[in-house]
Parts: structure tokens; sequence; C-alpha cells
């Protein structure tokens, strides 16, 4: 395997532009979110307005870095801070739930026999692969008929229930070889105490892969509260920073950042889940 | 006493059903097929009824579907979806093939390169927002590049080019995604063939259509199917980018579901619904008979 290092270089050569190219979005955000707010006027101030022959001025360094814009959008301007919660506030029970609901469910989709199964798995195979624009109208005519529309049950209930965390899961309980769970029957052990001991730390791999995909889909999220949440005052972030004005623009990069870091330090820090996850399951959420 | 001491044949039976695997499955799925049920599949059925019912909620009707069907903005949306999948999912899967392909040899820094690569795909959207319309505002970075070079400058998201930006935009969040599929299919490539192949004396490109690109068809299927379903969800950051009112090439379907959605359409919403879903089980549907019919071709 050892034929030098020239091709490997030509390849790298090839292949670091790019990721510069895909990178350069998040680089941007983060430089400009450290200018002080009249270089960000000076740079963009021209945005979306037709009665000039300015142009942006795309700048890499800041003359002066300055924390000015996260002091103004985080201590300032609660608002954001509130917006911030209500993203937590949305994503952390679905998360917890599905994660919950779905290992109890996968267990008995990868291990047990019962009848239906193929059937029952097949409908939640086919609804995963549905896109929002399917699945969000059952979602919307039962929030409608339990009373939920307009508040955060309706988008946390149905992302509690939705179908990915069973399907990744049970790829993970079919990995685990019987002969342990035949094992732990002779030894005596009830059904929920063998998914306790011997399921649960075997299949703890996709449960970190199913937190962190969840959380990538969930705090993207922008179909659902578009249409169930009424009120702008309950929206999460994601859906805010779309409809930022040119007077907050001075602030918006900081903000930008601070949404964007617990779901980058998150990858960062499980990006091995987070892969393995992909391709267990070809599904991003 | 008499019939506790000899249990009859039933109750016995019944005993052992309680005890049975089935019963503690049922107990273990309860949670999830009570909630799944109630948000998913039973209005979802609710749902295809209403979609045969008129404005009143009765009889049986297929004038929702007729509608639909005719009405303007559901052909533009639905058009816009169709050739914005049919446009930017081959090339998406063609870049990411040809990254995957790079990556799957000897690279240095190899995974800085992969985490690179995957990153948009963790990326809130919205938190990129601002970097687009940078970009491709009317005063922005292109334009300013363009006009540096001499040629006239587009107004990108309110013209034709808008739909060029989104597969751009499109392309950018899910390339990641697609390389890690194609890695790992990739990866499970037996060394042995290209080994063979080398025996033999065949050609880099014999290797790559004859081995690499073979045997890595299952894989392409797969990759195909996410990237379709992941085009629907370009409305995200079409959304984002160009708000509820975008250029009419980048009227999606969702655009209009929202629409009828805040309408309280009820029943149009319900059609379109069901529309799609038949659609997207046609298109699984045929690529799973693809597969299976390469699948036996190959052996």
């Amino acid at each position: 395997m050892t034929k030098g290092w020239v091709a490997p270089l030509l390849r790298s050569i090839l292949l670091i532009p790019i990721a510069a190219l895909l990178l350069m979005p998040v680089v941007l955000t983060v430089v400009n979110s450290l200018m002080t707010e009249r270089e960000m006027m000076a740079n963009y101030g021209m945005l979306g307005q037709t009665d000039t022959s300015l142009f942006v001025n795309l700048k890499w360094i800041p003359d002066w870095v300055s924390f000015q814009q996260y002091d103004k959008a985080l201590i300032a301007t609660p608002k954001f801070l509130y917006l911030f919660w209500n993203s937590v506030y949305m994503v952390v029970p679905i998360i917890i739930g599905q994660a919950l609901v779905a290992t109890l469910a996968a267990f008995a989709f990868g291990k047990l026999r019962f009848p239906g199964r193929e059937g029952w798995f097949l409908l939640y195979l086919m609804t995963m692969l549905m896109p929002f624009q399917v699945t969000l109208v059952p979602n919307y005519l039962m929030a409608d008929r339990l009373g939920l529309l307009n508040h955060s049950s309706s988008i946390i209930l149905p992302g509690v229930f939705a179908p990915f965390g069973v399907f990744l899961l049970r790829q993970f309980m079919l990995h685990i070889h019987s002969s342990y769970i035949e094992a732990a029957k002779m030894d005596g052990a009830g059904l929920l105490r063998i998914l306790g001991s011997v399921a649960l730390p075997m299949v703890k791999p996709g449960i970190a892969a199913l937190v962190v995909l969840l959380f990538v889909d969930y705090w993207n999220m922008v179909e659902q509260p578009l249409i169930f949440l009424q009120d702008a005052a309950m929206q999460p972030l994601s859906v805010f920073l779309a409809s930022i004005q040119e007077e907050l623009l001075s602030v918006s990069f900081a903000v930008s950042v601070v949404y964007m870091m617990p779901m980058v330090l998150l990858f960062l820090s499980a990006e091995r889940y987070f892969i393995e996850g992909i391709q267990l399951s070809g599904v991003k959420g | 006493m008499k019939n506790n001491a000899i249990p009859n044949p039933l109750n016995r039976r019944f005993t052992r059903f309680i005890r049975s695997e089935s019963v503690s499955a049922l107990w273990l799925l309860a949670p999830s097929l009570a909630g799944f049920s109630l948000f998913y599949l039973i209005p979802f059925g609710q749902s295809v009824l209403n979609s045969f019912q008129d404005r009143w909620g009765e009889g049986f009707t297929l004038s929702n579907y007729e509608e639909l069907l005719l009405s303007s903005s559901f052909q533009k949306a639905a058009s816009n979806t169709f050739w914005f999948t049919a446009i930017s999912v081959p090339i998406l899967v063609a870049v990411s093939l040809l990254l995957a392909l790079l990556l799957n040899q000897r690279v240095f820094i190899r995974n800085w390169l992969r985490t690179a690569y995957v990153l948009p795909l963790v990326v809130p959207v919205a938190s990129i927002v601002l970097v687009w319309q940078i970009l491709f505002d009317w005063n922005g970075a292109v334009n300013a590049g363009l006009q540096h070079v001499g040629l006239d400058r587009q107004d990108w998201m309110k013209s034709e080019w808008a739909g060029f930006v989104i597969v751009l935009v499109y392309i950018w969040k899910n390339v990641g995604y697609n390389v890690i599929l194609f890695l790992a299919g990739l990866q499970n490539i037996p060394g042995q063939y290209y080994e063979i192949a080398d025996l033999e004396g065949a050609s880099p490109v014999r290797k790559l259509f004859g081995i690499t690109l073979t045997y890595l068809t299952p894989t392409t299927f797969l990759v195909v199917l996410m990237s379709v379903l992941n085009s629907f969800k370009v409305f995200r950051e079409t959304y984002l980018i160009a708000g509820a009112y975008p250029h009419d090439r980048i009227y999606m379907m969702q655009h209009y579901m929202n629409n009828m959605f805040l309408s309280l359409d009820i029943q149009k919403v319900s059609s379109a619904a069901v529309l799609m879903a038949c659609c997207i089980m046609a298109l699984v549907f045929v690529l799973f008979r693809m597969e299976r019919m390469f699948r036996s071709y190959m052996e």
C-alpha cells in the first residue's frame, strides 16, 4: 500500500478546496459575529436595498475583535434567549420521549415474536419515509381534535411517537445475538430484566446515534412550528432567525453562532455515533 | 375449590397466553403503538376520508382531487418540486460519489476532510441564512464578483436563478450525508476482488466500472432514495432564504400546503397529502423492485 505520496497529495489538493468551500458559510458566520456593530453596518448595511450601487464587502478578518454583538444579543435583548429556550423546551422532551418509547418498541420488533410484527413494522417504515408534506396533515388533524394547536405539545407529541427511533434502534437490536437473550431467559430473567441488563448496554451506541440525529433534525425544525404555532413568541429560534430584519442585522451573526454551537459541539464530540447512525439507518430523520 | 384444583384447558391456555412472548411484546409496544396510531395512522385514515368528502364533510366525491389538479398554484408547486428533484438529485449523487471515491483512497488529513463534508448537515440552516443573503443579494458578494469581471449582475433570489441557488444550498447541505453512505458501501466491497483484478492485469477504469460501481449499486439505490426524500425537505432552506412568498420558480409543494393550512382548507390539504403519499409509495416500490432485479441479475 505504500505507493509513495504523490497521488495522495494530488487528491488532497483536489479535496481541500471543496472542504473549504463547504465550511465557508460557517467560518464567515463565526468571523462576522466578532465584528463591531459599526463594522457590520459598513460592510453589510446595503443588503436588501435597491437604491444603492454599493456592494457588500466580504471580510474574513475583523478590524477589531469585539464581543459587542454577543453582549447586545444575549444580555441587552432577552428576546433571543427566550426564543432559544423555546427551542430547548421542544427539542429535549422529544429526544427523551422518543428514545424511551422507541427503545421499548424496538426491542419488541427486533427480538420478540408476535403476530402482526412484519405488518406493523412496514407501516412504521412507510411512515418514516413520508415527507412533512404528508405527515404534517395527520399530525395537524389530531392536534386540532385534541385542542393542542398553538401549544408546544402539538409538536412534542408527534415528535415523541415518530417512527424513526423505532426503526433505527431495531437495526441495532437485530445485531444482538439471540443466544445472549436465550441465556438470560434460561437464567429465569423476565423480559424487562433482559431488556435492561442485556439489550440496553448493547444498543447504547444506537441510543447515542438516535439522540444526535434527533437533535439535528428538531433543532432545525421549520415546517412544524410554522403550521402549528401561530403565536410568534412561541416559535423556536430557527424560524425567527429567518425573519430577522435590517435593524437586527448587526447582532444576527452572534445569535446564529449561539444557535449553531450546541449542534456543532455535539456533532464534533459524538461524530462516531452520528456517522454510525446514518450508516445503519440510511435516514437522516 | 374443585375448579381450581383441576384447571380446565381453556384456563390453562389463557395463562399460557398471558405469559407468552406475544403479550410481553404487546406491553413493550403499547406506548409506541398507541402514540403512533393516535398521531399518524388514525388521522391519516381521517385525511384519506376527508379527501373524498365535500366542504361540509359529507358524501363521496372526487371534486377535491379535481380542483387540486386543476389549480394553477398546485400545478406550479408540483412541477417546481418535481423539476427540483429531477435536476438536483443526479447532480448531488454524482458529486458525492466522486468525493467518496476520492476519500476512500489514501488522502492526507482524511478524517478532517470527512468532518468538513459532514459538518453542513448539522449546521442549522437558519444560522446560515445570512451568509446566503450576503452572497446572493442584489448588492451581494457574487454580484460584486460578476461586476468585477465585467458581467451583468443578477437578482439571484428574485429571478429564474433562484432555482439554481436552491440547488446549490441543497447540495451544500446533503453532500456529507451521501458521502457517509457511499463510504460505508465502498468499505463493504471485499478487497480480494481488487487483488484478483490486479492479478489479471485489469486497468483502473475497468476496476472502477467492473468492481467498484457494480458492487456499489445497492448503496446507490439507497442514496438515490434518500436524496429524493431529502429533496422534498428543501422547503426549509427555501423558506428561510426567501420567506413565505418566494419567486415563482421556487414555490414548492410545502409552500402550497402551508397556504392551504392557513386557509384551513382541510379537504384540499388532505387530498394533496394523499396524492403525495401515493407518489412516494410508487417511487419506493419502483426503487426496491429495481434493486431486487439488479440483485438477481448479479447472482
